[in-house]
């Protein structure tokens, strides 16, 4: 048989057979992922400030959810960190600096939003769990990158201050499907907690900056 | 003799807590870790596990319930009063049940079906406290304990237990919560940890072997021995998710997906941690 015809064959089986296969994949998966919502949904009971309707997923939520454990499509990548990008709020005042020894007692705190905290407060982004930030705290944790002497690498600039307000408000704006929460977005943090994060990780005189 | 332990061990936390905490102290997280293996390799000389067997041994060998009879009949899979290695097959499908049950709902079922309590009462307090001892984590311990040693062997060949597999799959990646977290937020990558705490990745078969097969745990900062049961529904509380209730679908789902993912490992508990 000739074979550049052979060979034109047997890669469009092959075209064909990988196209099939994901197409049923993908149905599968997604009534399997509707399966698995309505398991939940008759599984969990409300308890405290955890209310049901945590079990429902904004649109970043289910993307991340459904591209776990694979590669994110890249048109996809695109459309969650556009709309995250969208919802980033910049205070009214300007200030986006408060004071780093608040800062540093909330990436210290990992209360808040748990059905066992109380619902009063206070809350707190608890920033070591996954991230190394001073000289003086050895334990932290390693899911996120080290963020020791963050301003003074990049620069004590209005772009770097804005970028460190963004990036916590709503890191799904810069790197879709983070494991990052959303502090800002979610309403994690309010205002002057952002500054004073935001301060831990910018002010020259923060132990973040030593 | 438990008191003493429990003292002599909180008095090593606190200990390794202090030197960790102190301000002063410029170690490197390397040697604090190695530290941490010190205290962690110092808590494998007596479990106090032991304790929880033994009342669940009592427990399944006494009469009881409205009907007075013994869970010696009880089928954990193995057919009818086979307690050694049962716990090693499950999560499983239950003809008698129709349904998938891994084995804390498999003790309910039996406590309704063959002591005659009904299905509240078997579902009381599954998780003790030092005033309100658990029945479910007593039979639990002990159970267990006779699958020491035995390798993982989980199987899907019933469509339900593929079905279970598949949708816990689904549950591990599910975000969700004011923090967007999921069980993967934590555990799917290798060699990450929360503050000094090593987190398995529990999408490979090692880390799911390591993680799995170590539950359930005498828990030496709670003074109490936990199930599986329990360590999911502590895992969704620091998810932020509502509460996930004790023996449901999505429960038992995950428990198909993490149990199968340690398949071929040989179980190792009731462990002792932190």
């Amino acid at each position: 048989m000739d074979r550049t015809l052979l060979i034109a064959l047997a890669s469009f089986s092959a075209v064909t057979l990988a196209g099939c296969a994901a197409m049923r994949t993908g149905a599968d998966e997604a009534a399997i992922r509707a399966k698995a919502i309505d398991a939940m949904k008759t599984s969990f009971k409300e308890k405290g400030q955890a209310k049901l309707d945590r079990l429902n997923q904004d649109e970043t939520q289910a993307l991340c959810s459904q591209y776990a454990g694979k590669e994110l499509p890249k048109d996809v990548a695109a459309t969650i960190e556009k709309s995250n990008l969208a919802s980033i709020r910049y205070p009214q005042d300007g200030k986006l600096v408060g004071d780093w020894k608040r800062g540093e007692r909330i990436a210290q705190d990992g209360r808040g939003f748990q059905y066992s905290d109380d619902p009063k407060g206070p809350v707190g982004a608890n920033c070591y769990a996954c991230h190394q930030l001073t000289k003086q705290e050895i334990s932290f944790g390693t899911m996120g990158p080290s963020l020791y002497n963050f301003g003074k690498l990049r620069g004590y600039t209005d772009e770097m201050r804005r970028y460190a307000w963004g990036k916590v408000y709503n890191s799904q704006a810069y790197s879709a499907c983070t494991n990052m929460p959303r502090f800002g977005h979610a309403k994690i943090l309010n205002e002057q907690q952002m500054r004073d994060v935001v301060a831990l990780l910018m002010d020259p005189a923060s132990p973040v900056n030593q | 003799m438990i008191t003493m332990l429990r003292a002599a061990l909180a008095a090593t936390a606190v200990a390794l807590g202090g030197m960790l905490a102190s301000p002063a102290t410029y170690a490197q997280a390397g040697s604090a870790a190695d530290e941490i293996e010190k205290y962690r390799q110092a808590l494998q000389d007596g479990n106090p596990a032991e304790l929880w067997e033994a009342r669940g041994e009592d427990l399944w060998k006494k009469p009881g319930g409205p009907k007075n009879a013994s869970l010696e009949r009880c089928d954990l899979g193995r057919g009818p009063g086979v307690v050694k290695g049962a716990y090693a097959e499950l999560p499983k499908f239950f003809a008698d049940a129709g349904r998938v049950m891994d084995l804390e709902t498999r003790l309910v079922w039996c406590r309704v079906n063959l002591q005659g309590m009904t299905e509240a009462d078997a579902r009381r307090s599954p998780f003790g406290s030092p005033e309100r001892k658990s029945d479910n984590e007593a039979l639990t311990a002990w159970i267990t304990s006779e699958s020491k040693g035995v390798a993982m062997a989980v199987s899907l060949d019933h469509p339900k237990m593929r079905e279970a597999y598949d949708v816990g799959r689904a549950i591990f990646f599910f975000r969700g919560g004011p923090h967007d977290f999921a069980c993967s937020t934590c555990h799917s990558e290798d060699g990450k940890r929360i503050r000094l705490q090593d987190l398995p990745n529990l999408t490979v078969k090692s880390g799911a072997q390591r993680g799995y097969t170590t539950w359930p745990a005498y828990r030496v900062s709670q003074g109490e021995l936990r199930t599986f049961q329990w360590r999911l529904n502590d895992c969704f509380r620091q998810q932020r998710f509502p509460e996930i209730e004790f023996g449901s679908p999505a429960s038992i789902a995950l428990t198909t997906f993490l149990a199968y993912n340690a398949n071929g490992a040989p179980f190792a508990a009731p462990a002792i941690k932190r």
